[in-house]
Parts: C-alpha cells; structure tokens; sequence
C-alpha cells in the first residue's frame, strides 16, 4: 500500500468538490482518510481539507492523484516537510505533525528520507547534523529540536491488508470465542518460527495470570528454547513467579495441589521481600536463590525484560521501573528488532506495548475477555490477531508446536 | 443589466478558423467573413439601438482571430481587471491587447497565481453574489481558489465534462438573481446538484438549442440576446417573462462561440460587480 496526503482549498463544500473527490478516490480503487478539515464561517470564506489518499501501488496511486488533480487537490508531497525548532523543553510546537505508526518518510532537500523508530502519537524530529528524522515522544523533545509541522512533504506506507493471506487477516476480521484454536495456535506457532529464522525478535507481554493459571512452565519452555528475547511485565508476575519458585505458591495458592496453604496469603510480599534484600532478580538467580521460573529462566538465557511498575505495586520488587515515563522509554529501547509480539492476559500492557510498536511488527493478543482481545486487535494496526481462550492451554499448545517434549517415544 | 454597466466588444475584421482548439473549429470550414461581419453588426445593432447598451469597441488585431471573444479577456469588477491565462498559445498572445485597453482606462490589472489556467467571463458569470465558475477543460480549478481570494466571494466550482461546451457561458446563463438556462449533459451530477442548490429555478435547455449556443446569450435586464432558431428556449423565455431578441451568429459557430462569447462586461467603478 502507498499513501500520499493532498490538500484542496476553495468552497469545495458547497460547491460538492470534496465529496467528488472522495468518491473518486474510492471509484479508483483507493481509500481516504480526512486529516484535517476547517469549513470557512461564512459563506464567502473558503474551506480547507487535507485527505490522506491510499491506493494498493503506486500506479494506482499515480492514477488517483492525477484524476483528483483535476479537482485542485494538490499533493503536500511535492514540497519540502516543515521544519519548525521547539520552543520548549517537553512539548512540540503547535501544529506538528502526529506520526502514525506506519513506515513514513520525510522530504528535505527533494530527498525522501525514512523516518526512524516509527510510532504512533509521536512528532518527527529532524536532525540536520546527521540528516536523520525519528520518531520522538512529547516528553523528551528538548527546545532548538528541529520538529515536523503539518502534513506538507510528508508520506505513509500503510500496512497491506490484503497481501497478508495468513491467519492475521483471517483472525483480524473478528473476534469471538468460537475459532478453531488448535488451527489457529499452529499457525501462530508456525508464524513465530518463521519470524526466528529471519532475525526477528519475539516479544512477550504477559500478566500474572499466566503464573496463577500454571501457565509458567510453558512460557519458561519457550524461553528456554529460544522463541522469546524481550518480556514486558509488571511487578505481579515477577513476583508470583518468584513467589511460585521460593514457595511453590501464587497468590498463596498451591499450584500442585490448587488449595490455598497456610499463611500463603504472605508469601508473595515475603517473596518480594527477600528479592528486595538481595538486590535484584539478577543477583538472585546469580546467589543460586532463585533456581526456576519465568524471571529465572530470562536471566538464565540473556532475555531482556522492562518490569514497569503500577500505583496498586506491593514491594516493589527492586527490578520495577516505577516512573511510567521511564518504562516507557526503556521499552521503546528493547522493541527495536521486534517482529512478532504475543501479549497475554494483560489489557493495559499490552495497549502501552501496542502504542509503542511499529505497524510492521504482527501483534498476537490472547485473553480470556472477549473485549480484550478486541480492544487490542483494533488498535489501527491491520496484523494484530486475535485469540479468546484461557491463557494456560493457549500457551500449553504453543511450547508443544515450538519446543516439543522429546520421550522415550520421540517427540509428542 | 444595471446602467453603467458597458459591454466591451471587438470587430471581427481578423476574426477566422486559423487553428483548432475546441471541437467546433474545423480548419476545412471556414467562416466567411462577409457574413461574419454583418452577423457581428447585427448584433451590434440589437445591442446599442434596440436595447440600449453602452457597448466600448476593442481595436481589431491581424493574427489575433479570437480577439472578437472578448468574454474571454478577463473578468472585470468596478476599477480591477482579472486577466486571463489561456490554456492555448494560440489564444495566450490576446492577453497584452486586453491588458492595455485595461491600462488605458485606469484600471488595476490583476494576474492570477502562475500556472493556472482561467478564461475570464467565458468561465466565470455571477448570479446573486456568487460566481459560478467553470473548469477542467479550459480554466482550471485552482484559478477559482485565487478569484475567490482575490474578489472575496464565493466560488461555485463546476466541472464541465462536455468538450463542445468548454466554457461555462456556453451551457450556463444567468438571467436575473433566480434563474438561469442551463445545460444538464454539459455537467457531472455534482455540478448539476450545486446548480439546483444555489440556483432557485435552474431552466434546464435542450439538446438542440444547446447545441445551437442557446446559452450563450447576452441577458440585458429583460432581454435575452439568442441566437435565432432557438425555438423552444425562446418560449421558454417568454413563459418566464423575457423577451427574447434573436440574432444569427452561425458565423461564429464555426469558432466555438456565440452572442455572450462576443461581449465582455464593463461594469464602471460605481457599479459593484459585472453582469
């Protein structure tokens, strides 16, 4: 898919020239989204509208604009990108552009330039000295950054939907409880294995109640095997995990047995507590503390993990980045060479993770809550999929397909 | 037509098929130039003595065939001149002839952004206070984003899809500040649906007359000055309370214009716009 974005100016309201344009766009095989649009006050005031044209190619591309041309409306890609210096420190200036979080390039100089670290909500900062332009979230724009204002010399690649004849597009078109999910789980897995073999990272986001549903063992296998490199957590599910591997609870409640014991109630502070007194998850594991476990098995095998804190945080647990802000750069540093990322049983992570990734990275979301998943498939991006099942068969099913237990009568 | 309103014209005595620039004009059908002048006088004529109109004369140029469509110069509001910009060279080397008459007069010559397109009143009448505008074919659309900026009103864009009728006043004719003839086929839907949103009583003409320039006219008040054998737009004018005041200009045809086409309105600095 290309996109360019094109302005028309004039009584283009009464005189029916943005609906014609409009339609046009979709007759040519294109689609439109309306960036911006100010209708002149009286009737004598003309109005402004900038519409972002997507078209499957650049051919058809090519076609549209020529065709709508004739209309008046203008591409702002012929000219250069605007560039206007911060006036302060943590905030851009008014009327920079907001970055989508799809491949985008910047013109300087009649040169089309990549825009790095794409993300969504984000200004572009240009930075003459190395000619390089990337993303960069409000709060670390320093005053004198040179920043991208409007649309003008700016261009997206949107994602395909449709070259994508995988499960993502099957998946995305909607969610519901009622998909086959061992065909859906082998695809995934199948996915996730193609996407090592490339190079690619996979991501985990995971919520607690992976360790509460058992689930622990099978994302620990995974890790183990090598089809994770960056986990995103909170304090919850390190400590459970920790708690599980010091006491053989969660939340206080044996795992092997499913009763709660006695005083487990405590066991996951005590558990925080003893991290606490030695200084880390790392060192834990490095004193021979801490011998299993998710948290155990990222230290044991160089997965890099950002823990992020919350207001509801017993301990924390000294790895926990407290300061939101900070975790959120500290993930924006571990996603560069992300490809897939799989997000379980987690809402608000995994919305903060998906608003951090790029478009080109596929997203799988997993929940036992219908409007999880949903909320997440529909985030914008086209190749986030969907799953509603328990998260503890869901991850079962995935280590069987990657890192198949070996027996005595080969491999399950 | 309000009273100081004057109407610029220009002798066909160069006036020929010398090129081709619209579907109309064939270089093997020539106009006869004898006919062609006494046409022009008879419109003259109906013009000055039968109506009345103050009509200012334009030196005739050799080599400048068109100069007798005089629409096309410009638009003209009291004291500024908006100078064309031809599509066609051909028609480009009129601009300077127009331009001094304009200068001459001590009016404010005014030039629309570089590379745009804008044939003056062939593509730009007024009804009420808004210009209806024509475009695609001869004046491009941008050309009415810089009328409306410069003149601060509203430009009613039309997209005119019809090559035979490639100037709004061939397919469009205000008559007073409610009505006006008009061609359907010469429009898209769009253009057809702001004509009957911004027109009260739009008078659709057709196929025949239209062919035949009926909306070409020149409306002076009351009296539509047609081209003759236009029956069925001439009873539509006269149910709606106009008379109409029919000239042949067959001559003239050939070239792709009629009567409107052969006058441009000088409205005198008193006067608030053209038309």
């Amino acid at each position: 898919m290309v996109s360019e974005t094109v302005e028309l100016r004039g009584h283009i309201i009464d005189s029916l020239i943005l609906p014609k344009v409009l339609d046009e766009i979709m007759t040519l095989g294109g689609t439109f989204e309306i960036l911006h649009l100010a209708v002149g006050q009286r009737r004598e005031d003309p109005s402004r509208a900038e519409v972002r044209v997507t078209a499957p190619d650049a051919q058809h591309l090519d076609a549209i604009l020529g065709r709508i041309g004739q209309h008046g409306a203008i591409s702002l890609a012929g000219d250069e990108a605007r560039l206007v210096p911060a006036d302060v420190d943590g905030a851009f200036p008014d009327g920079f552009y907001c970055s989508t979080h799809f491949e985008t390039w910047i013109k300087r100089h009649g040169q089309w330039i990549a825009v790095e670290r794409p993300e969504m909500d984000c200004g572009i900062r240009f930075d003459p000295a190395t000619g390089r332009a990337t993303t960069v979230p409000m709060h670390r724009v320093r005053r004198g950054d040179l920043i991208v204002i409007g649309h003008a010399g700016v261009k997206v690649a949107p994602i395909d939907r449709s070259s994508e004849r995988n499960v993502f597009e099957f998946m995305a078109s909607n969610v519901s409880s009622e998909k086959p999910k061992a065909v859906v789980i082998r695809e995934m897995a199948a996915h996730i294995k193609t996407a090592r073999a490339a190079g690619g990272k996979v991501l985990v986001v995971a919520g607690p109640a992976v360790i509460h549903t058992g689930a622990g063992e099978h994302l620990e296998r995974l890790i183990a095997g090598g089809y994770v490199q960056v986990l995103f957590a909170g304090n919850a599910l390190a400590a459970h995990d920790i708690e599980q591997a010091l006491y053989g609870t969660s939340l206080g409640m044996s795992l092997d047995a499913g009763m709660p014991v006695d005083e487990g109630h405590e066991h996951h502070l005590r558990a925080i507590n003893a991290i606490r007194r030695i200084g880390g998850i790392r060192r834990a594991v490095e004193e021979g503390m801490l011998k299993r476990g998710i948290m155990h098995a990222c230290v044991a095998h160089g997965v890099d993990y950002v823990l992020a804190g919350s207001i509801r945080d017993d301990g924390p647990l000294p790895d926990v980045i407290t300061d939101a802000v900070k975790a959120q750069d500290a993930m924006r540093e571990k996603i560069q060479g992300v490809t897939v990322g799989i997000m379980i049983a987690t809402t608000l992570h995994s919305i903060a993770t998906g608003n951090i990734l790029p478009a080109s990275v596929k997203l799988i979301c997993v929940d036992i809550n219908p409007a999880v998943v949903t909320k997440l498939a529909d985030r914008g991006s086209f190749q986030a999929m969907g799953l509603v099942t328990d998260v503890e068969p869901f991850l079962r099913a995935l280590a069987e397909h990657l890192v198949p237990a070996v027996t005595s009568r080969g491999v399950l | 037509m309000r009273p100081q309103t004057s109407l610029l014209m220009c002798p066909p005595d160069f006036y020929g098929i010398e090129y081709e620039i619209n579907p109309w004009m064939d270089l093997r059908r020539p106009a006869d130039p004898e006919r062609a002048r006494a046409q022009w006088r008879a419109l003259y004529e109906t013009l000055t003595e039968t109506l009345g109109v103050r009509v200012e004369l334009l030196t005739p140029v050799k080599g400048l065939p068109d100069l007798v469509f005089t629409a096309n110069a410009g638009l003209v509001v009291p004291g500024r001149f908006v100078a064309s910009r031809f599509l066609h060279p051909e028609r480009q080397k009129e601009q300077p002839t127009y331009e001094a008459w304009f200068r001459a007069r001590g009016y404010a010559i005014e030039t629309l952004p570089e590379g745009t397109c804008f044939e003056g009143e062939g593509d730009a009448l007024w009804l009420g206070d808004a210009l209806f505008a024509g475009y695609r074919i001869r004046s491009d659309i941008r050309s009415h984003q810089g009328l409306a900026a410069m003149l601060g009103c509203e430009v009613l864009s039309l997209d005119l899809v019809d090559p035979r009728f490639y100037h709004l006043d061939t397919c469009f004719c205000p008559l007073d500040n409610r009505r006006a003839l008009y061609y359907p086929p010469a429009f898209d839907d769009y253009g057809r649906r702001v004509i009957h949103e911004f027109v009260p009583e739009p008078i659709a003409v057709g196929d025949v007359d239209a062919l035949r320039f009926a909306c070409n006219a020149i409306v002076v008040g009351r009296d539509v000055v047609v081209q003759s054998g236009c029956d069925a737009v001439e009873k539509t004018l006269r149910a709606h309370g106009f008379t109409p005041r029919p000239v042949d200009l067959s001559e003239f045809h050939k070239a792709g214009g009629s009567a409107k086409c052969l006058g441009l309105w000088v409205p005198s600095c008193e006067d608030k716009k053209a038309g």
